[in-house]
């Protein structure tokens, strides 16, 4: 496992080119409901908060603020690009898959299908004290999106 | 006339150390020995724990294996030994740091020491409001009004503590800012430390800035209004002769896991007036003389202070890594760790987009440096390091606070130990330079 197939140049993209970066510069959709979620890492001090707009089951917004490493901004960006347009159902179903390549400690291999650029972040798997940092936004979407929904 | 021949420890001692000496001790320490990602491994991270040489490691086996009992209670052979090793244990750190046997008292660490004397100070306050434990006790009582001063740069081990007894006394926090180069602002603290204040906590050396804290002065700053002083020592007794009587502190802390012995076991300093007077933190058995259905009559120090079954095998192992230190000589330590430290930091100023916190190059500190990379997050930079069998520490290193002075949410720090040589700096410094490259920053 070499450090570039943990930092691939798209996770390194998405660290400095933020998609859904800003919350006070992005209103919420007319007709939706919010959720929002604020998650910390205390061991780096990673820092996300979150919002998510839903509109007739779809999610029409994710947007955030964030502090901490390339990877957790990283997979922050690429969730939100990944997010938008995506049912409820689906968003669910992506975050878990996600969650069970993170986890997997390198068992289970990302499919590009179902990921996208999330797929990326499977080098991330086999670095323990990593998966935090690439979970955080994924852990506030999911919160945020049961908000939105309840 | 006869030649007298000098002891090798005599002979080594006229010496300053040098990478030759720091490689044959590095032969003591087996953990150092491995490939790290296929690289030999660079442990720069002893500031948050230190490796163990042979010695203190056979040292807790042997503990084990030849004379394992319940200390300070029956009568047999192996409780008569186990006392004897775990009581000599605590003669030979008194004797490191200049204190009493009395005065030295077992802790888990640091953190735990640091409780412990915030509970006993509340405790205090309790027995003083019902008149248990004299008029002593009276004086050493913290109440509404009174105040405890801290400083800006402390650990949260050193910070925590002060709040949490400030809201159970009614007591007041405030502390001591810092300026921007790392030193405290003793202008301030005179002003600050006043007549209510009954406690000033500081560290001697910040784990994170480097810097060593002037402790006369501020000794001398509390005395003037009779505050208690209490001394954070964990970066400092590892690297440097520390002499707490000379110090004139009232308290002083420090963990053993940060001065080659393992974890689970560390030291609290308190003078013996205070100690004997102060009531308990924890109780149970092995501190008590009396004990009624009702009521319980304590030990004095240090045994009022050790309640329940103690960490024998690392005290033990604690005073094996002491003789380590000393036979090495701690001047002679903290001479060559300086020379690590100003490498280091000269170093890391020649790197463009590196921002070292605390005192600049040529200013004195400890062998550590932590720093902020332009562009890259101190997660990255660690990641980065590993990936070249260099270890160092990323975060906020358990000062919040401290950081956010700074402006910063996390940095990267690369702390020396008696086992680093120059090489290792440099190594280090090496990969540093080309970090920013690698993220593209």
């Amino acid at each position: 496992m070499s450090l570039d197939q943990l930092y691939q140049q798209i996770i390194l993209d998405h660290s400095k080119q933020r998609h859904g970066s800003g919350l006070a510069e992005t209103d919420a959709p007319d007709g939706t409901s919010t959720g929002q979620s604020h998650q910390l890492n205390p061991v780096c001090g990673d820092e996300v908060t979150l919002r998510l707009a839903v509109s007739e089951g779809t999610v029409q917004q994710i947007s955030w603020d964030g502090a901490g490493c390339s990877i957790s901004m990283a997979s922050a960006s690429v969730l939100s690009e990944l997010g938008e347009g995506m049912s409820v159902e689906e968003l669910h179903s992506v975050i878990d898959n996600f969650r069970e390549v993170l986890r997997s400690r390198g068992k289970v291999q990302a499919d590009p299908e179902i990921l996208g650029d999330a797929a990326a972040f499977e080098g991330v798997a086999r670095y323990a004290a990593r998966v935090k940092c690439a979970m955080i936004s994924w852990v506030a979407a999911e919160d945020a999106l049961n908000q939105a929904t309840a | 006339m006869t030649a007298v021949s000098t002891p090798a420890s005599l002979q080594r001692s006229m010496h300053a150390m040098d990478n030759a000496e720091v490689l044959r001790i590095r032969n003591d320490f087996p953990v150092l020995d491995q490939l790290v990602n296929g690289k030999p491994l660079i442990y720069l991270d002893s500031g948050a724990t230190s490796q163990n040489p042979l010695s203190v490691i056979e040292a807790e086996q042997e503990y084990y294996e030849q004379r394992n009992a319940a200390v300070h209670r029956g009568a047999h052979h192996l409780a008569v030994e186990a006392t004897e090793v775990f009581e000599d244990a605590r003669q030979t750190v008194a004797d490191f740091i200049g204190a009493q046997y009395e005065e030295t008292v077992w802790t888990s660490n640091a953190t735990e020491g640091l409780n412990l004397i915030s509970y006993a100070l509340s405790n205090a306050a309790l027995w003083a409001a019902q008149g248990r434990g004299g008029s002593a006790l009276k004086d050493l009582a913290i109440g509404p009004g009174d105040e405890i001063v801290v400083t800006e740069m402390e650990h949260h081990a050193n910070l925590i503590p002060w709040q949490e007894l400030a809201f159970r006394t009614g007591a007041t926090l405030k502390y001591i800012p810092i300026e921007d180069d790392g030193t405290l602002r003793l202008d301030a603290a005179a002003d600050i430390v006043g007549d209510r204040t009954k406690l000033l906590a500081f560290s001697h050396a910040s784990n994170v800035l480097g810097t060593i804290n002037p402790v006369a002065e501020l000794v001398a700053i509390a005395r003037r209004v009779g505050a208690l002083v209490v001394l954070d020592a964990c970066q400092s007794v590892p690297h440097m002769a520390v002499d707490v009587k000379e110090l004139d502190i009232d308290f002083a802390v420090f963990s053993g896991h940060k001065m080659l012995a393992p974890t689970g076991v560390g030291v609290l300093y308190g003078k013996q007036e205070l100690l004997d007077v102060l009531p308990p933190f924890l109780t149970g058995g092995s501190m008590i003389t009396t004990v009624t259905m009702e009521r319980a009559e304590y030990l004095p120090a240090p045994q009022r202070f050790e309640a329940g079954t103690q960490r024998i095998s690392q005290a033990v192992a604690l005073a094996t890594a002491v003789n380590y230190l000393t036979e090495t000589g701690i001047d002679r330590i903290h001479a060559w760790e300086a020379t690590l430290g100003q490498r280091l930091v000269k170093g890391l100023e020649a790197i463009d987009g590196i921002r070292v916190v605390g005192p600049a190059s040529g200013t004195e500190r400890i062998g550590l440096a932590a720093f902020d990379v332009a562009g890259v997050h101190a997660h990255d930079v660690g990641q980065f390091l590993d990936d070249r069998g260099i270890a160092v520490r990323v975060g906020h290193h358990c000062a919040q606070p401290l950081h956010r002075r700074l402006g910063l949410t996390a940095t990267t720090r690369a702390s020396t130990y008696l086992y680093n040589t120059t090489d290792d700096v440099d190594a280090f410094l090496d990969a540093v330079s080309g970090v920013r490259a690698y993220f593209q920053a």
